[in-house]
Order: C-alpha cells, then sequence, then structure tokens
C-alpha cells in the first residue's frame, strides 16, 4: 500500500473512532434542529387558559376585551379591594385593574398575578387595551373609525425581492434567508478550519513529544509525514461535516411529520419571523397556493437559491481554506517543544481568519462594496468572505479568480511548511523565534 | 562485501560542523559499535545512514549499490530518544510500522504475534500504548525495530531503559539475529557492552573520526604491557625480585592476598618475568592486563589534538 495512503488511513481512523468525534457528530444537528424546532413546536403547546379578572373603574371596557381561546377576562361588580382580598381563593389567574382617568393618557393599567403570567399575555393585554382606547379616542373627537382602519390596512405591505436575471427570467428571493445561509456558512467555515487546524497542529506536536517523529521519519520522508496527517484530518472534517447535513436533515425530516405537522399558521407567524417566513407565508397566501406550511416555505425559499452551488462551494472554501491553514498549523506544531510555546506563533497566523470573522458581519449588509469583493479574493480571508457573499450571487469570474488563489495560496503554504516541518520537527530544546523559522527556510534537505 | 560503506561523509549545520571527512566499513553480519562523546556527531551519521538527514558531501553504499529510499525496507533503526503513539492500541500501532517498513498487514500480524509471544507481551496487544510500563514499551519498541527482519538494524542506545534482565534478553536477541544473518551497528556509552558484543569498532569526536578497527587489534593496540599477578606471600620479597624483568606499577593488599601490577620491561618476555618470581611467592594468578574499552575511550579523547 502506498505509503502516504497508509498515514492517511491511520489519522483518519484513530480521529473518528474517538468518542468525542462521535458526540461532536451528534450534538451539532441536535443543537441545530433544536434551534430551529423546538421553539416552533413551543408555540403550538395549549397553554392553560388564563382566567383574568377585570376591575374597571372606567367602566369603558365592560365585556368588551375580545376573548380568546387562551384567555377569558370576567367583569365582576366587586370594589377592587375586595377583588385583592377574594384574589387567592378565587380561580382567577389575573386581576387587570384599569384606573378611572385612564382617558387622561400616559396612565398605567396593572395586572396582578398570582403565578408569573407569560409575555404573551402581557403584550396581548396591553396592545389589544392600546388598541381600544385608540378607537375610543378616535370615537371622542368624532373621526371614523372605519375610515382609520382601511387605511391601516391597506398600507400594510410586504416587501418581496426577486432577482431579475439578464434573461428576462425573475427569481422570487429572501434576503432574510440568504443572510442567515451566509453567515452560517461563513461561521461554519471559520469554526471548521480552525478546529481541524488546531488538530493538525496537536498531532504534530504529538508525535514530537512522544518522540516517535524520528522511527517515522526512518520509514517515511517529512513532506509524507506532514500530508499525510493534513489530509487525514481533512476526511475527517469532511465526515464531520456530510453526516451533519444528513442527521439534520433526517432530524427536520422526521419533526416535519410529527411534531409540526399540524402547525397553525397564524399562530406560527411571529414565532417565524427569524426565517423572514411570515413574509412568504402572505405571498403564498396571496398567490392562493394551498395548505401552506412552514416547511414548504423555507423550503421554495431554498430552491430559489441554487442550493446546489452553494454546497459545492462550501466543500471547496472548507477544503481548501482548511488546507491553507492546516500548512500553516503543520509549521508551527513541528517548531515548538510544548503547548505554552505555540501561543507566539498562533496569533499571526490567525489574525486573518479571526478578522475575516468579523467583518463578515459588514459584508453581509452590503455584498457587493470592494470591501467585500476584496477579502472574497485574497486567499487568507476568501473562505469566509466568500460564502458570506454566495447566497447574494457571485460574478462567475470573481469566483474563478478567488478559487484560483486560494488554490495558489494553499500550495504556497504547504511549500513554506514543508521547509518548517522538515527542520523542525527533529529539533529540540531550542527558543524558536520567527528569525529562527526564516532561517530554517534556507536550509538544504 | 560490506553491508555499508561510508566515504568521506561530511555535515555541517547553520551553527557548527557535525562531521568531518568520516569512512566507515561494516561488514556484513558482523556487530559494529559506533562511539564516541556526546556531540561528537554519531546520531548525526546515523540519521544520515538512515535518510532523515542528507550529507553535504560524500557517499554511501548499501550491499554494494548506492544508498537510496528502496534501502529503508532493509533497514531497522532504534533510535535513542524513542517513543511510540501513546493513546494508540500496542498491536494495532505495530502493525502499522511495520507496514511503513514496506511489510504486508498479514505478514506483520503473523510476525508480529510471534515476537510477542517470545518477549511475553502477548496480553498488551489490545492496550493502549500508555497503559504499559516504560519497560514494556522499550520491548515493543525492540520488536517493532526488527520486525521486518532488516538486513541491516541500527541500534542507538538500545539498553537504556531496561532493567539487567531484560536488557540481557535484548543482548541475546542481537547476538541471535546476527547468527540469523543481520548486520548491526551498534552507539554506546556502554562500554562494557561493546567489549561483549562488538566485532569492529569506529570511535568519532568532534566530528572527527579517531580510531577504528577490530576490538581485539584496539585492545592489542593499546596494550602496555602490564601485567596482574596475584600472589601470597611476601610483598617485599616479591619487589625485589622483578630485578630487571619489570617495574612494579600498583599494588592492593586484601587480607593474605596481593594483587600487583607490573610493567614488563622492553625486550623481555612475560615467561621470563613469571620465572623470576615463582621461587618467591606462592602465585594464585598472572595474566595480561588488556585495556579496557573505556580506558581506550578516555585515553583516546583527551589525546593531545583529538580534543580541541
Amino acid at each position: 500500500m502506498n505509503i502516504i495512503n497508509l498515514i492517511i488511513k491511520r489519522e483518519y481512523l484513530t480521529r473518528v473512532r474517538k468518542k468525542s468525534f462521535i458526540i461532536m457528530t451528534i450534538i451539532g444537528p441536535v443543537l441545530m434542529a433544536g434551534i430551529m424546532i423546538v421553539p416552533i413546536w413551543l408555540s403550538m403547546q395549549k397553554t392553560e387558559k388564563q382566567e383574568i379578572q377585570v376591575i374597571d373603574e372606567s367602566y369603558l371596557f365592560k365585556d368588551l376585551i375580545p376573548q380568546k381561546d387562551f384567555i377569558d377576562f370576567d367583569y365582576p361588580d366587586i370594589s377592587f379591594v375586595k377583588a385583592q382580598e377574594t384574589f387567592y381563593n378565587s380561580g382567577y389567574d389575573a386581576i387587570l385593574f384599569i384606573p378611572d382617568n385612564i382617558l387622561e393618557g400616559g396612565k398605567t393599567i396593572k395586572l396582578f398575578y398570582k403565578k408569573q403570567l407569560s409575555v404573551s399575555i402581557e403584550e396581548y393585554i396591553g396592545s389589544t387595551i392600546s388598541k381600544m382606547m385608540y378607537n375610543v379616542l378616535l370615537a371622542k373627537n368624532k373621526v371614523d373609525v372605519n375610515t382609520i382602519r382601511d387605511a391601516e390596512v391597506n398600507s400594510r405591505f410586504n416587501v418581496i425581492t426577486e432577482k431579475l436575471e439578464e434573461t428576462g427570467k425573475s427569481k422570487k428571493t429572501n434576503t432574510g434567508l440568504f443572510m442567515a445561509i451566509g453567515i452560517g456558512g461563513g461561521v461554519l467555515i471559520y469554526m471548521f478550519i480552525f478546529l481541524f487546524g488546531v488538530q493538525v497542529m496537536r498531532g504534530v506536536m504529538e508525535e514530537k513529544t512522544s518522540r516517535i517523529v524520528e522511527v517515522m521519519l526512518s520509514s517515511v520522508k517529512p513532506f509524507h509525514l506532514m500530508m499525510g496527517k493534513i489530509i487525514g484530518i481533512a476526511l475527517v472534517g469532511l465526515t464531520q461535516f456530510l453526516l451533519w447535513v444528513f442527521l439534520t436533515i433526517a432530524l427536520y425530516s422526521v419533526a416535519s411529520v410529527t411534531v409540526l405537522k399540524n402547525i397553525d399558521i397564524n399562530q406560527v407567524q411571529q414565532k417565524a419571523e427569524v426565517l423572514k417566513v411570515g413574509a412568504d407565508l402572505n405571498y403564498m397566501q396571496m398567490k392562493n397556493i394551498e395548505k401552506p406550511n412552514v416547511i414548504t416555505a423555507v423550503w421554495n425559499d431554498f430552491k430559489s437559491i441554487d442550493i446546489f452551488t452553494i454546497f459545492v462551494c462550501f466543500l471547496f472554501y472548507f477544503l481548501a481554506g482548511y488546507l491553507l491553514y492546516a500548512a500553516m498549523f503543520a509549521a508551527i506544531g513541528s517548531a515548538v517543544d510544548n503547548e505554552t510555546d505555540t501561543q507566539q506563533f498562533m496569533m499571526p497566523i490567525t489574525i486573518p481568519l479571526i478578522f475575516s470573522f468579523v467583518i463578515a458581519q459588514n459584508v453581509i449588509q452590503d455584498p457587493t462594496s470592494s470591501m467585500a469583493f476584496w477579502f472574497s479574493i485574497i486567499p487568507f480571508t476568501s473562505p469566509v468572505i466568500m460564502m458570506v457573499r454566495l447566497p447574494f450571487g457571485v460574478p462567475a469570474w470573481e469566483l474563478a479568480l478567488s478559487m484560483l488563489l486560494l488554490i495558489i495560496g494553499f500550495i504556497f503554504t504547504t511549500w513554506i511548511a514543508a521547509k518548517v516541518y522538515r527542520t523542525g520537527i527533529l529539533m529540540y530544546g531550542k527558543k524558536i523565534s520567527w528569525k529562527e523559522i526564516g532561517k530554517w527556510l534556507f536550509y538544504k534537505a | 562485501m560490506n553491508i555499508l560503506s561510508a566515504k568521506n561523509i561530511a555535515k555541517s549545520y547553520a551553527s557548527h560542523t557535525a562531521l568531518v571527512d568520516i569512512s566507515l566499513e561494516i561488514p556484513r553480519q558482523s556487530i559494529f559499535g559506533l562511539l564516541g562523546p556526546n556531540g561528537a556527531g554519531k546520531t548525526t551519521l546515523i540519521r544520515i545512514i538512515n535518510q532523515i538527514t542528507r550529507p553535504d558531501n560524500g557517499d554511501l553504499y548499501f550491499d554494494g549499490e548506492k544508498l537510496s529510499p528502496k534501502h529503508i525496507h532493509q533497514i531497522g533503526y532504534l533510535p535513542e530518544e524513542r517513543g511510540l503513539y501513546k493513546k494508540m492500541e500496542v498491536g494495532e500501532q505495530a502493525i502499522y510500522l511495520a507496514q511503513l517498513k514496506g511489510m504486508s498487514k498479514n505478514d506483520a500480524k503473523i510476525k508480529l504475534k510471534y515476537w510477542f509471544e517470545k518477549f511475553e507481551i502477548d496480553a498488551w496487544w489490545n492496550k493502549k500504548v500508555e497503559e504499559l510500563s516504560k519497560g514494556m514499551q522499550q520491548k515493543i519498541q525492540f520488536v517493532v525495530t526488527v520486525i521486518h527482519e532488516p538486513k541491516l538494524l541500527i541500534l542507538d542506545e538500545p539498553f537504556s531503559g531496561f532493567d539487567p534482565i531484560n536488557a540481557n534478553l535484548i543482548k541475546n536477541e542481537i547476538l541471535q539475529l546476527k547468527k540469523q544473518g543481520a548486520t548491526i551497528l551498534f552507539s554506546t556509552h556502554n562500554m562494557g557492552s561493546v567489549e561483549e558484543l562488538c566485532d569492529n569498532i569506529a570511535l568519532i569526536n568532534k566530528s572527527k573520526k579517531i580510531l577504528d578497527g577490530s576490538v581485539a587489534n584496539i585492545r592489542r593496540q593499546f596494550k602496555s604491557n602490564i601485567f596482574e599477578i596475584e600472589f601470597s606471600g611476601n610483598m617485599m620479597g616479591f619487589t625485589n625480585s622483578l630485578w630487571t624483568y619489570g617495574k612494579l606499577v600498583d599494588h592492593t593488599i586484601d587480607g593474605e592476598l596481593f594483587k600487583a601490577q607490573v610493567q614488563l620491561s622492553a625486550g623481555t618476555k612475560s615467561n621470563q618475568l613469571l620465572e623470576a618470581v615463582l621461587p618467591v611467592v606462592e602465585i594464585h594468578s598472572f595474566k595480561e592486563m588488556v585495556p579496557s574499552m573505556n580506558d581506550i575511550f578516555i585515553t583516546k579523547v583527551n589525546e593531545v589534538g583529538n580534543n580541541k
């Protein structure tokens, strides 16, 4: 068997069999699914109907507050003092106290509770009362409520963005979703490069500390040992990512057929704000799409993004970005004798990566700015920044240029790393500085 | 033909010179000792033979051919600073290292089982290396060095880390391997083992070779014609009887027993000395003192010109 394949196989197998790998593989999708599914599921839970006792000293609201299936209003004819006295023995969950001078504006209504009320109850009561007040005040001033209402309803609209292609076709787009995917992709790449790059560094250091490196070098060339490790760990990262994708899809599919099946659109409207799905649900209602449901809405948006291209690009930028940084991590690992010495070298190497993470926010707001352009081209920042730009569409030539430069980038860092690795791996005890490492670049084999 | 032939090897690093014009020949099926003080250049030379580093100048021949990567599979190397992957299982790791030396997986498994049983470390096959004691780790390290039946075995301080019993085990294995056709290049500070095992040696100091040859010849070369005589009787009488045949250099007393070291005079035969003292004292033993490798090492390294 080819030597380098042997090394790759060993590096791969020892890592995927570790408990930590298996745990990470499971935790990732579970967390992801949890973040998406749990809030939706929670909002579906039928909560206990709240019974509210209304003490209305203004006499404006008697029997008028709209009942909902989660809240009931009762208007007993008793004083506030009496209500408070009998509160704990009554079956009421809360007392709503409305002062008599409420029309003067700026007053407060109070909700007294036994058990903490949910925020949505507070919000519902607050907004309902305020709306009712609004109508009362309008009526008092002889403004026709219906005129106002029509104006309000008719002025409400959703912005739906559509991309107009050169060919004349238009594709409905969802900016919010783009942003989510862009940032998500950028963050994933950043995380993966760091996580697996550091594994390379640790692996190299382990070989140095345990002294097995000299035995290894009597069988294989230093370059093969370095590349075998880098490639082996790349495959571990790839495996982890693919497993994550499959598990997340599987979890989400299972959830959509079980937990999320009977979701009521209106209930979910508020909660789905994060995905900006609300707009799409309205859109679908507009276009009379049958039985809109959350899953279909999200899926349609996904389809509009050409998810396949993004997936392929993600794989490319993950691998190429990883190769670029992993080589440098390998070099650092070979130069030092212990963990603490790595700090001084890791800093400058990882600054471009961290920097790209920081400016990703800006790029997401303006994906076509010159800052976005340049940092999606420069090899050290392109893995993260290009991923952020991709959902918004990137001209083919820019993408090609970025990929080409990244390939040249990792070839370059690998070449430098090989020289450093070759010398550093057998050097112990010397206090290593940047100057020292620089010298190694000129040593002969 | 010699299994290894090194001609005019030179190697320098930026900060210092490691080897200057080193040449040596290692005959087949022999045990060759590579000796020298710390920092002399031994490890550099060993790394060059293992093709871990390349010399600046000089040629190396393995079994008649120019030394090249294909010979890696015919060489086994046990470094002085040695170790294994701590978190990897013993059996799996041994197979991995054997495969890197060109063995097939199955072949490796079979041979390893044989060695593990021989060394009684069979039970550790599935354990992680870090669970083993140092002595056991060293045994495993030795096994993976010899497993692929290399023609040339390079052992750097093979006995360090072993207790006397295991050191003896290793020593016997080395002799056994030699009998089976292997050549051993052996670097050590333990001069006792050199005397016991080595056929030939080379002594390196400060990047130069200052001595080489067969152990027997070298010891003869450094003979200083001193004889050790154990006797009981009268010390004074003994000394007087030496007359012109020899000069008393040193002596010790142990109860009734005297041990005298006598420098034989030039031109005198040992028999003459013996005849001289025979009538005077009761002789218990009479033998020529051949210098130890330890003494030769120290003498040679401290010689003027060699220690600059």
